[in-house]
């Protein structure tokens, strides 16, 4: 009796478990809002390109994993010569590219080449400037040699753009995407969604989603029902705007914030008068008030910063007390600059959220002390030829959202016109720098210079509304890099 | 009748003629760079003259306007900078979309209006008048994407009758297609039903006035034949006006509804196109439009004539 006692236990459990395994979902639906341009990572600079095919489709020779840190990828591992110069990748073997063609090192060759080329159209050409050569020593090694070390190579490599495609494919990714990675492009309905499938040949560890569809919706308002009526699992990051308190209180739904690589800043032409006194921008420092500013700004989860550097990040320092919030202070710095009575610039604005309700609040907290600001309202391209290309601007909001960027302030002719030889040199040393303590200490060094020279007004570090079905597990929660790395993605039941 | 078309279809082709040329200019003039908007903050100035090179926007304006033109004429409108596929397949694929939804407004409105119409003016200032028009007003006024959220919650995600937005396709089979369109049309063919019957009302109360009407009346004629076979078709013509505007503007005015259903029409498909500066799309889009509205203009005119004796010997 004991005995059939258990065999029917082990019957029922064994039943159970299996019928689980059978009965767990293996399809996903993930919402997004900006629907790509094309689906080639190596040509554009759309975040939504990489949202849907980085670590699905596509695979570099490192990748960034979900905590930011560099991951080994189609290069298993990797020596680096005892002067930083030299790299060895020792490339995994038995991968194949979706349309069957093999991976080797000629095409890792093939795809530095030719990001790296005259003719190249890749938004990241940066990345590859400290390649001197590539070569090929056999199919499954690889020799990548640098002008001068560069601390950051490996991670640079991580990057969506820096793809590794196939000589045979590369001129039709744009429409029909051939990359090594887990999931193979199916279909795209444009402007409706995007179907992945699993690739059966992967040779990396099997991902537990067979079918992945990336449905755009381009509307806050239809994002809600979408989700809530169930077409829609997950958003990376959702624009749920008032009504996440209403998710959040529904067990059915996973609300998990994270932080993005998106600095938003009150930009700052730097060479334009008056704004070229730094008592000017620092009694712009001191009019913010950034609290306000943040609860202002739908959903109201930004996380205060004091220069341009991600929070979340190792090497960084709290900056935010540099110059605290005092109008009083700030009335007086604008006296001493020769602005007793304030006054007048623009305000010009970007079409996010964040930009437009921000832009309202800045622009009565520094009325407040005498600057009085008018808003012009910009649509994207207008306000890349405007503002980012002519610098015709005074003031702006926007979000910088390219991982670790705090180097832009060194460029020449950037639009903030910043121009700093102190801070020039804390760049050109981090960027021949590979011992980590060392390049934190530096990362730190220029926090503090842009801190106190007030380039920009340091508002908040946008953050990451992650919303998705609470059987969901293996979501990212922070972003890193803006993308949708669906291969630990999978349903609990 | 020959001469009449003849001079319809002149003035058609000379208003696209004319249309080509303002799309184009003020394409032409409108702000932003194509190719910086698609490789972002980053770019280097060596990728960004590559690209514009390869879209081919270096070349002179006058010889990519009528490189455009004369494509056209062939049937090629170009291809996407964007996308990299034909503008006339992106059309295409939006067309298969936006043609259905509109023409299935168009029906529902138009079964709905012109009897509610007819009715209210049939039994001016009686309570059923009152009712009927008080609805259309509030018909009229109602914002229709506040309308669409709100089908949307009794539909999708209360009742869960039917999805909450998007396009299945139609491979997908007929009936999934149509069902996807039928909260989307409702909600685009009320608010344009509730003008309809506005116009259908004003214009049946007008003709009911009339000295034939009365004489009609005053020969023992029934009160139903008189209203349907002699005021009615008297009345069509404003309502037929109107039809055609509704029919142009359900064509490719529908951007909100179809960002509120995430649908890919011919709305979102330009509404995307102008933000990223795709202005070959744009300009091919907006050619079609032109071309529907002149259609149906034509269209519209040829019923009046059919409706109305008088127009045919006038033309």
């Amino acid at each position: 009796m004991k005995l059939l006692k258990s065999v029917l236990v082990a019957t029922a459990l064994a039943l159970a478990t299996s019928s689980a395994a059978i009965a767990q979902r293996t399809d996903i639906v993930i919402g997004m809002v900006l629907e790509p341009p094309h689906l080639d990572p190596t040509a554009g600079a759309a975040a939504a390109i990489k949202e849907v095919g980085y670590a699905n489709i596509f695979e570099g020779i490192t990748r960034i994993g979900p905590d930011g840190a560099v991951q080994p990828g189609l290069a298993e591992s990797w020596e680096i010569s005892d002067d930083g110069k030299v790299y060895t990748f020792k490339l995994r073997t038995g991968v194949k590219f979706h349309d069957g063609a093999d991976f080797s090192a000629e095409d890792v060759k093939f795809s530095i080449d030719r990001a790296m080329a005259e003719d190249s159209v890749n938004p990241q050409k940066g990345l590859y400037s400290a390649i001197e050569k590539v070569e090929v020593v056999d199919p499954a090694t690889v020799v990548v040699t640098l002008k001068h070390p560069q601390g950051a190579f490996l991670w640079n490599m991580g990057w969506g753009e820096a793809a590794i495609v196939s000589p045979a494919s590369a001129d039709g990714n744009k429409e029909k995407p051939i990359g090594t990675g887990p999931f193979k492009f199916e279909n795209w309905a444009k402007g409706s969604s995007i179907t992945l499938v699993k690739n059966p040949d992967y040779w990396g560890e099997e991902v537990a989603l067979d079918k992945a569809e990336f449905r755009i919706i381009p509307d806050a308002a239809a994002a809600v029902p979408a989700l809530l009526s169930g077409d829609v699992h997950a958003f990376s990051n959702m624009p749920a705007g008032d009504a996440l308190p209403q998710i959040e209180s529904d067990p059915r739904f996973k609300v998990v914030i994270g932080s993005t690589e998106g600095e938003t800043v009150l930009a700052t032409n730097n060479k334009k008068e008056p704004f070229d006194k730094l008592e000017v921008r620092q009694a712009i420092a001191h009019a913010l008030n950034r609290d306000e500013i943040i609860a202002g700004t739908p959903p109201g989860l930004g996380v205060p910063i004091g220069s341009h550097f991600a929070p979340h990040h190792p090497a960084y320092v709290d900056l935010t007390g540099t110059y605290p919030y005092d109008p009083e202070k700030a009335k007086e710095l604008l006296a001493q600059a020769g602005f007793p009575d304030g006054f007048s610039a623009t305000l010009k604005l970007p079409p996010p959220g964040y930009a437009r309700d921000g832009g309202q609040i800045i622009a009565s907290q520094l009325r407040q002390v005498g600057i009085n600001l008018e808003i012009i309202p910009l649509e994207w391209a207008d306000w890349l030829s405007q503002v980012f290309t002519d610098k015709n601007y005074d003031l702006s909001i926007v979000s910088h959202v390219e991982p670790m960027d705090i180097g832009i302030y060194a460029r020449p002719d950037y639009y903030f016109q910043y121009q700093n030889p102190e801070f020039n040199a804390v760049m050109e040393e981090l960027e021949v720098t590979t011992d980590e303590a060392k390049r934190n200490e530096l990362y730190g060094k220029a926090q503090r210079i842009l801190a106190e020279d007030a380039v920009n007004g340091f508002l908040f570090q946008l953050p990451k509304v992650g919303v998705w079905d609470a059987k969901i597990e293996g979501m990212w929660e922070n972003w890193p890099l803006s993308v949708a790395d669906l291969t630990k993605v999978h349903w609990t039941e | 009748m020959t001469a009449f078309l003849a001079k319809r279809i002149g003035i058609g082709l000379l208003t696209l003629m004319v249309a080509s040329a303002v799309v184009f200019g003020v394409l032409e003039i409108l702000p932003g760079d194509p190719a910086q908007l698609m490789l972002g903050m980053n770019a280097t100035p060596e990728a960004l003259a590559n690209l514009r090179e390869q879209m081919g926007l270096n070349q002179p304006v006058l010889l990519r306007y009528f490189n455009w033109v004369g494509g056209m004429l062939v049937g090629d409108f170009g291809r996407s900078f964007t996308y990299s596929s034909p503008v006339i397949d992106l059309i295409a694929e939006r067309v298969v979309v936006s043609l259905p939804l509109a023409v299935i407004s168009l029906i529902l409105s138009t079964a709905i209006a012109i009897p509610v119409g007819i009715f209210s003016a049939a039994r001016r200032g009686k309570a059923a008048d009152t009712v009927s028009m008080g609805a259309a007003q509030i018909g009229v006024a109602i914002p229709n994407f506040w309308f669409a959220l709100l089908l949307i919650y009794v539909f999708a995600v209360w009742l869960r009758l039917v999805s909450s937005g998007g396009f299945p396709g139609w491979n997908a089979g007929i009936w999934p297609g149509i069902k996807a369109l039928l909260l989307p049309a409702v909600a685009l063919a009320l608010p344009q039903a509730a003008i309809l019957a506005r116009v259908t009302r004003s214009a049946m109360l007008e003709v009911l006035g009339e000295d034939y009407i009365r004489t009609a009346r005053a020969k023992g004629m029934p009160r139903r034949t008189v209203l349907w076979r002699h005021a009615l078709r008297n009345a069509m013509i404003p309502v037929l006006t109107i039809l055609g505007l509704q029919f142009a503007f359900l064509l490719a005015g529908t951007i909100i509804i179809e960002n509120v259903f995430y649908l890919p029409g011919l709305g979102r498909l330009v509404f995307q196109a102008i933000t990223q500066r795709d202005l070959i799309v744009v300009e091919g889009v907006v050619m079609l439009l032109v071309a529907s509205v002149v259609v149906v203009n034509i269209i519209v005119d040829i019923l009046y004539a059919v409706v109305d004796p008088r127009l045919r010997i006038a033309a």
